[in-house]
């Protein structure tokens, strides 16, 4: 029988990572602080000393040189990993990511595969600014080419990251800083989780309901899931009874999960850490405002995001800005009261 | 060009409040982060105490900032990086609201909302990013202004030699020495990027070779000296304030602390450690003022005590600031 017992996601990663790694002699790492330091963010802890500087690469900081080789490493056959610490660094290789590696293969009329894993940190809540604070998935998720994953505990990044290697295709795997388990850095509970040792997958597009309710459905994913989880308790003790939804991919996204679970509540509230304007809030509400047919909704969909600013440094402000938990009691128990217009299907 | 007396004493001044500043902020930074954290199963939180965020520290940079920012002047640009505060200080941005920026606070630089890694000052022309490479470009654009505006101001940017393999470093490069800019490209290698030692990012010794490549000159300062930076950048800011285009500097110099505040520093060798604080360059000058009769104990104790007084009113004001108002955080996305 397997043994498991409890990870961290970031030790999850590196240990999803390193179980590839030893498989599949084709898979590699390349990135800034991967070496020694074993990732910024622990996502490659541990991974130097058992495979060497050949297949533990630390690069230059020369983002556009190290993401591109690794489209060409894989169009040649390998299988990178690169990651870049943090996904507001993305811009300054921006063209090699979504003009070559998610476009090639459908330019190339689907003969070239490009199984690359770009992996990066997302996510605010500690003062670290507008450079260092993003969430950003909804911007990959937007152009096409690219499988976007977001894991919001251990065992799912485990079996999500050995998934993504395994893909043929370009995946971008995103980590909330505030749920690695990082020793300097505050976190929800629940992220850590028992993950077993033996070798898992989990596959893209099936999202999964991680708290059961009757009266609302929350949408949303990554540290938003951890949130969502402290909300519906708070929720239920007034009464309100929250089913919890975590994507944990948006690239594919599973659309009948979200129908199936908001035909059952018949309330809606998408919670995302991401801009508000034409991001994931607004994917998921069009979703179900095209499905009106089949879904009768009891409320108006809510949706909770960052307000379109930047992400301000000051605490108050911040915390102003990022969803928290209280703020998603109080968007359910306005969808609670919440009646559709005349008119609208009850 | 000679350092004369009153720069001489200006750069010693400058850096004793700089490093000032910077044990100051390391010490503050930690409060609140450590026990009863600790309790929690947490180490540090890097998101609670007085100044939340990253913080990186410039203890041991000193001589880079205040030997170059002895020959500009107010209206000179100077474009720092991620570890901003020695080019700041440097520069001219007063301690009161840089350091209240940090804090979160209102009458901070830029009403709490930059932090730390942005800090923007327009009247002392003074910016700086989270994002490594980015202070060229910008830069290159303050270097152009001056040009079409016919003034002799010139343009400083620094970057870390971690940074110098960055596109956006070569792509300036390449772009002021075609258009002849007003810019100072200052390369300041501490041999470490975060955890990545120079040996194993560059493919050379020296990042100041690279200047030939682009047509500028190249100047190389090989010891972490506010005099002999002074000295060795003057042509350069010479040339550049008489149109005769850019130049590129690299100037040899020690990180102190880790890369950033909090950081195990489990890639570095401890004796590395240990042995940096040997050659520091703050008594070094105060030794050479002394020696050469430039500078009494007295003026010195006068100094030091002036640029402690510095430190702890902008930190005074900090904490007695206020945050601003949560509703705050939606004006200024167009001004
Ligand atoms: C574009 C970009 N890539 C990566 C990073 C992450 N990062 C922050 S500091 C740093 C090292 C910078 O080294 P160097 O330029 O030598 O400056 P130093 O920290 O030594 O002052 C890295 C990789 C970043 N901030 N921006």
């Amino acid at each position: 029988m397997t043994t498991t017992r409890k990870l961290t996601m970031a030790q999850a990663i590196a240990e999803a990572i390193g179980q590839e790694m030893e498989r599949d002699n084709k898979v590699f790492v390349m990135g800034e602080d991967i070496g020694k330091y074993g990732g910024i963010f622990g996502a490659t802890g541990g991974l130097l000393d058992k495979f060497g500087p050949e297949r533990i690469m630390d690069t230059p900081i020369s983002e556009t040189a190290f993401i591109g080789t690794a489209t060409g490493a894989a169009a040649a056959g390998l299988r990178p990993i690169a990651e870049l610490m943090f996904v507001d660094f993305f811009g300054v290789c921006m063209d090699q990511i979504y003009n070559h590696l998610a476009k090639n293969t459908y330019m190339a009329g689907g003969n070239i595969k490009l199984p690359v894993v770009l992996t990066t940190a997302i996510g605010g809540g500690y003062s670290d600014a507008a450079q260092h604070s993003q969430c950003l998935y909804g911007t990959f998720a937007h152009m096409p080419g690219l499988k976007v994953v977001v894991p919001s505990n251990a065992y799912d990044a485990k079996g999500l990251m050995t998934q993504a290697i395994r893909d043929d295709n370009p995946v971008l795997f995103m980590y909330h800083k505030g749920i690695m388990g990082l020793p300097w850095m505050a976190y929800f509970e629940g992220s850590s989780n028992e993950v077993p040792q033996a070798q898992y997958t989990i596959p893209f597009g099936v999202a999964k309901v991680v708290r059961e309710g009757t009266d609302l459905t929350i949408v949303t994913l990554s540290q938003m899931v951890q949130k969502s989880l402290l909300a519906a308790e708070e929720l239920k003790k007034q009464g309100i009874s929250a089913e919890v939804l975590d994507l944990r991919t948006l690239v594919p996204l599973d659309r009948k999960a979200v129908l199936k679970s908001v035909a059952k509540t018949g309330r809606l509230l998408v919670a995302d850490e991401d801009y508000l304007s034409f991001g994931l809030t607004g994917e998921i509400a069009a979703l179900v405002a095209e499905n009106l047919d089949t879904v009768a909704l009891k409320a108006p969909v809510k949706r909770l995001a960052v307000p379109d600013v930047p992400i301000p440094y000051s605490r108050p402000l911040e915390k102003f800005v990022i969803p928290q938990v209280e703020n998603i009691v109080a968007a359910s128990q306005a969808l609670m009261k919440g009646r559709v217009a005349e008119g609208q299907p009850a | 060009m000679q350092a004369n007396k009153e720069k001489l004493l200006w750069m010693y001044e400058k850096m004793v409040e700089i490093r000032n500043y910077e044990e100051t902020m390391a010490s503050v930074y930690l409060e609140g982060k450590l026990p009863p954290n600790i309790q929690q199963g947490l180490a540090f939180d890097i998101g609670s105490g007085p100044v939340p965020g990253e913080m990186h520290l410039a203890a041991g940079q000193e001589p880079v900032a205040v030997g170059i920012c002895a020959h500009l002047k107010q209206e000179d640009t100077v474009v720092g990086t991620h570890r901003p505060h020695h080019f700041a200080i440097a520069k001219g941005v007063p301690l009161t609201p840089m350091t209240a920026e940090m804090f979160g606070k209102v009458t901070g630089l830029g009403k709490g909302k930059g932090g730390h890694m942005h800090l923007f000052d327009p009247v002392h022309k003074f910016s700086c990013s989270g994002l490594i490479g980015a202070s060229l470009p910008p830069a290159c654009g303050a270097g152009l202004a001056a040009k079409k505006m016919g003034k002799d101001w010139v343009a400083v940017a620094f970057f870390g030699e971690g940074a110098a393999n960055q596109g956006a470093v070569h792509e300036s490069l390449n772009l002021a020495a075609l258009w002849q800019l007003p810019v100072i490209f200052v390369c300041e290698d501490n041999k470490w990027a975060i955890s990545v030692p120079k040996t194993s990012a560059t493919s050379i010794e020296w990042v100041a070779d690279r200047a030939s490549a682009y047509g500028m000159p190249g100047i190389k300062v090989a010891h972490n000296d506010a005099v002999e930076v002074y000295e060795a950048v003057a042509p350069a800011i010479a040339r550049a304030r008489s149109g005769k285009g850019p130049s590129l500097i690299e100037v040899k110099t020690d990180r102190y602390l880790g890369h950033f505040q909090g950081d195990p520093e489990v890639y570095r060798p401890k004796d590395e450690v240990a042995n940096l604080r040997k050659n520091d360059p703050i008594p070094k000058l105060a030794t050479q003022l002394k020696s050469a009769g430039q500078m009494t104990d007295a003026e010195e104790a006068a100094i030091v005590a002036r640029a402690r007084q510095r430190v702890t009113d902008a930190f005074a004001f900090a904490r007695k600031s206020d945050y601003p108002a949560p509703q705050e955080a939606l004006q200024h996305v167009f001004a």
